[in-house]
């Protein structure tokens, strides 16, 4: 057990702090996520001629080939530094180009991984449906059949930056009559196909992340299936895999925490902070701040079962609920921390910290029901992890 | 950067584990219980001659030579198995002082003694007034010529109705910081004027009353310096701590582990109950507040092994987060198994009395929320 970097580790983390320092965009603590990518474009660019923009990626594809910990202590580097990330491309990069690394084929992997690397793709996903979330397997866009093409009708919803995208993953049943798994095609979907068209969704914090798609009669050529014809749903779990290990969730938490009890400190004397006025905030504070610490070891234990080449099982799943649950509950005690000054929202004048907390308490509410709703999540850690019997 | 145990610390965990199954079962357990002494002294040979009394005793002074983490991975397993005794009392109490603190004549008297299990010991700090802060240390010893004369009582000390030795905190000097005055002395257990009651307590552990009238006790028994043994007295209480919340993540493991196997077999309306999901999520919840645990145990204790300057903060973070977790865990496991679970004679409810104990010691989830929020200026 050694809590500290070894040396090669010490050695990749001073690399990596030395390249954000030289070429990361300074970002005022507080900026909104789209100007910080408006500067971002150069860093981006350093990023990809790296390769670390896709730091998971094999060396052989345009990635970075870091290991697990390399990874985490990239993420961690980044996140205390404030350093911009390319969260549009993160669909790409983070699952639609692994899932192609591991199941397509060399004409698939040269036709749309360079585009990602080099940040001119975006992608989106289209997996969920109105009538087809946690039950996702019960999808029902049909795809059917016709000469070199499939033809696909049906709508998809909380497609994330699909008013964006170039490309979309998609999931549509190409097989009604099998059980409801094994009739699932994995297609990768042109966005400018005639026939779909996205409508956007406004969340309740007031921003348009999410979109539905419709297809009406969309053509997609069968060089665009990825794995084999009705095995798209093993094919799409590989791709949620990619999604629920993100390292590094909990990482950047702890950070926000401290950020608060700074907050608390500074403005300790003004009405828009509790800290003398509120006999239970500095607990709560505490608490949030142990909570992230316990995250971070959690973060740590994957890297580490994945280092000494133990496969995690339900332990992605578990960090997964800790870290959606802890966001919500830091969201809670910062806006505790604000009093009536937490309701303020968003660009306006007397907004503490630009109401950045206010908008993160609603966006929070999110994080506990998108890429598997900790409901789903638990029973994963129960059913696969513990061996209790499905419902 | 990892998080796993050296193979060393796994071969003493797996060995330990399979022992105390065979060595320390149920049947003990329950037994102690009733026990006057507390403890098995044919299991206290056993685990001496395994080393374990003397895991940390360098070997020159008869012990196994092992670090401060490999204690915490072995009592972790002895939480796990509930064992009964003083073997943490004697570890807190005896060992960890004399190896830190102790002069060379103190450690060659007694370590030696120690890990040959011939000595059981045990760390008298709280008071009726029930504190773990230096305020709590009032029982004052009296300077006269080459001895301290000690009057008054220490309350909630484990096993001192059957320890040979123990390291008592005094106040020596009054007035001025409650910190400044406090010393630490090396008391024969046995000396005249003393007189131990057990008290009944939830977790059937032998927590005492003692009292003190006219004890004599040598200067020469001084741990450290006279006056200054606050930082003492606080460093060893860290390593209690941290040990402590081993044992309860341990105990916690084993609790999960025992409501689980009876989620998976207890059938009603023909099914296991563990395929409903309400049981489901209470064990996925369990497993996060069991795992949560024990790693920011290990990040405090590792920082106490490696003398890490934030050790103090974490193991006051660690021990806030394993009080109320250990706390659900084994609420949860009451739960799961309904009615049984409620009976004396099905052995869940071991682990739920023993984890309240285990919460309560060195301090609780409150109290050292208090000093992390201190810690952080809050």
């Amino acid at each position: 057990m050694d809590l500290r970097d070894s040396p090669g580790e010490a050695a990749f983390r001073k690399e990596v702090i030395e390249f954000i320092e030289t070429e990361a965009p300074r970002i005022e603590r507080g900026t909104r996520i789209e100007e910080s990518m408006a500067k971002s474009g150069q860093w981006f660019r350093q990023m990809a001629d790296r390769g670390w923009i896709a730091p998971a990626w094999p060396k052989e594809y345009g990635g970075a080939g870091m290991s697990v910990t390399e990874q985490f202590i990239f993420n961690e580097e980044m996140a205390m530094h404030r350093a911009p990330r390319p969260l549009h491309l993160i669909i790409g990069l983070g699952m639609a180009g692994p899932t192609i690394i591991m199941h397509g084929t060399e004409e698939q992997k040269a036709k749309w991984l360079p585009g990602m690397l080099a940040g001119t793709d975006i992608w989106c996903q289209g997996y969920s449906e109105p009538e087809a979330g946690s039950d996702l397997a019960s999808l029902r866009t049909k795809a059917v059949e016709d000469g070199d093409d499939y033809v696909l009708n049906g709508q998809k919803i909380w497609s994330t930056i699909a008013h964006v995208a170039k490309w979309m993953i998609c999931l549509a049943r190409t097989d009604p009559d099998a059980p409801k798994h094994k009739g699932i095609t994995y297609f990768i979907i042109d966005m400018k196909s005639p026939g779909l068209e996205v409508r956007g969704l406004t969340n309740m914090a007031d921003t348009h992340e999410f979109n539905e798609v419709f297809f009406d009669n969309v053509r997609v050529p069968k060089a665009n299936i990825l794995g084999e014809l009705n095995r798209g749903w093993y094919v799409g779990m590989t791709t949620l895999d990619f999604e629920r290990s993100s390292v590094g969730s909990a990482i950047g938490m702890r950070q926000e925490v401290e950020e608060m009890i700074e907050y608390a400190h500074v403005h300790a004397d003004e009405p828009g902070c509790t800290l003398k006025t509120d006999p239970n905030i500095r607990y709560e504070m505490t608490d949030r701040l142990i909570e992230t610490e316990v995250g971070r070891m959690l973060s740590y234990r994957i890297a580490s079962m994945q280092t000494r080449g133990l496969v995690p099982n339900y332990e992605a799943s578990l960090l997964k609920v800790f870290s959606g649950e802890l966001h919500q509950r830091i969201a809670r005690t910062q806006l505790k921390l604000l009093g009536l000054y937490g309701q303020l929202k968003l660009g306006g004048p007397l907004s503490p910290l630009g109401g950045r907390w206010c908008h993160q308490y609603l966006r929070s509410m999110g994080y506990t029901i998108e890429a598997g709703t900790s409901e789903i999540q638990r029973n994963i850690i129960a059913q696969r992890g513990l061996g209790l019997a499905r419902d | 950067m990892d998080l796993g145990l050296s193979e060393e610390q796994e071969l003493l965990k797996n060995f330990a584990r399979d022992f105390l199954e065979k060595e320390c079962p149920e049947t003990l357990v329950r037994e102690m219980e009733e026990d006057e002494k507390g403890y098995s002294p044919q299991l206290w040979k056993g685990m001496a001659e395994q080393g374990w009394l003397g895991l940390i005793v360098p070997p020159e002074l008869g012990g196994s030579g092992m670090t401060y983490l490999d204690l915490v991975v072995l009592t972790e397993e002895f939480g796990r198995a509930l064992v009964p005794g003083p073997f943490l009392s004697t570890q807190v109490g005896g060992a960890i002082p004399l190896l830190d603190w102790g002069s060379d004549a103190q450690k060659k008297e007694f370590l030696p003694k120690i890990a040959a299990g011939e000595q059981i010991w045990t760390l008298a700090m709280t008071e009726p007034s029930a504190r773990f802060d230096a305020e709590g240390v009032q029982m004052e010893a009296k300077a006269d010529g080459d001895k301290f004369v000690l009057n008054g009582t220490k309350l909630f000390v484990r096993d001192s109705h059957v320890a040979d030795y123990m390291t008592v905190a005094v106040r020596t000097k009054k007035g001025g910081k409650a910190e400044d005055g406090i010393t630490l002395l090396i008391v024969d257990a046995k000396s005249p004027g003393i007189t131990n009651t057990a008290l009944q307590t939830i977790g059937s552990d032998k927590q005492c009353e003692i009292k003190f009238e006219n004890v004599a006790v040598a200067k020469a028994n001084v741990l450290g310096e006279v006056d200054k043994g606050w930082a003492v007295l606080n460093s060893i209480v860290l390593k209690a701590t941290a040990l402590e919340c081993a044992y309860v993540v341990g105990l916690s493991q084993m609790d999960f582990e025992i409501t689980v196997s009876y989620a998976k077999e207890r059938v009603q309306f023909g099914r296991p109950i563990g395929s409903f999901q309400a049981i489901q999520h209470k064990c996925a919840d369990m497993v996060t507040d069991v795992d949560g645990s024990r790693f920011i145990m290990y990040r405090a204790a590792w920082a106490i092994a490696e003398g890490e300057p934030d050790a103090e903060q974490l193991v006051h973070m660690a021990k806030t987060w394993c009080s109320e977790a250990s706390r659900r865990v084994v609420a949860h496991g009451q739960q799961i198994h309904g009615g049984i679970g409620f009976t004396k004679d099905y052995k869940i409810q071991l682990y739920f009395r023993r984890q309240k104990m285990a919460e309560l010691m060195w301090g609780d989830a409150d109290f050292h929320r208090e000093l992390a929020a201190q810690s952080l200026s809050l």
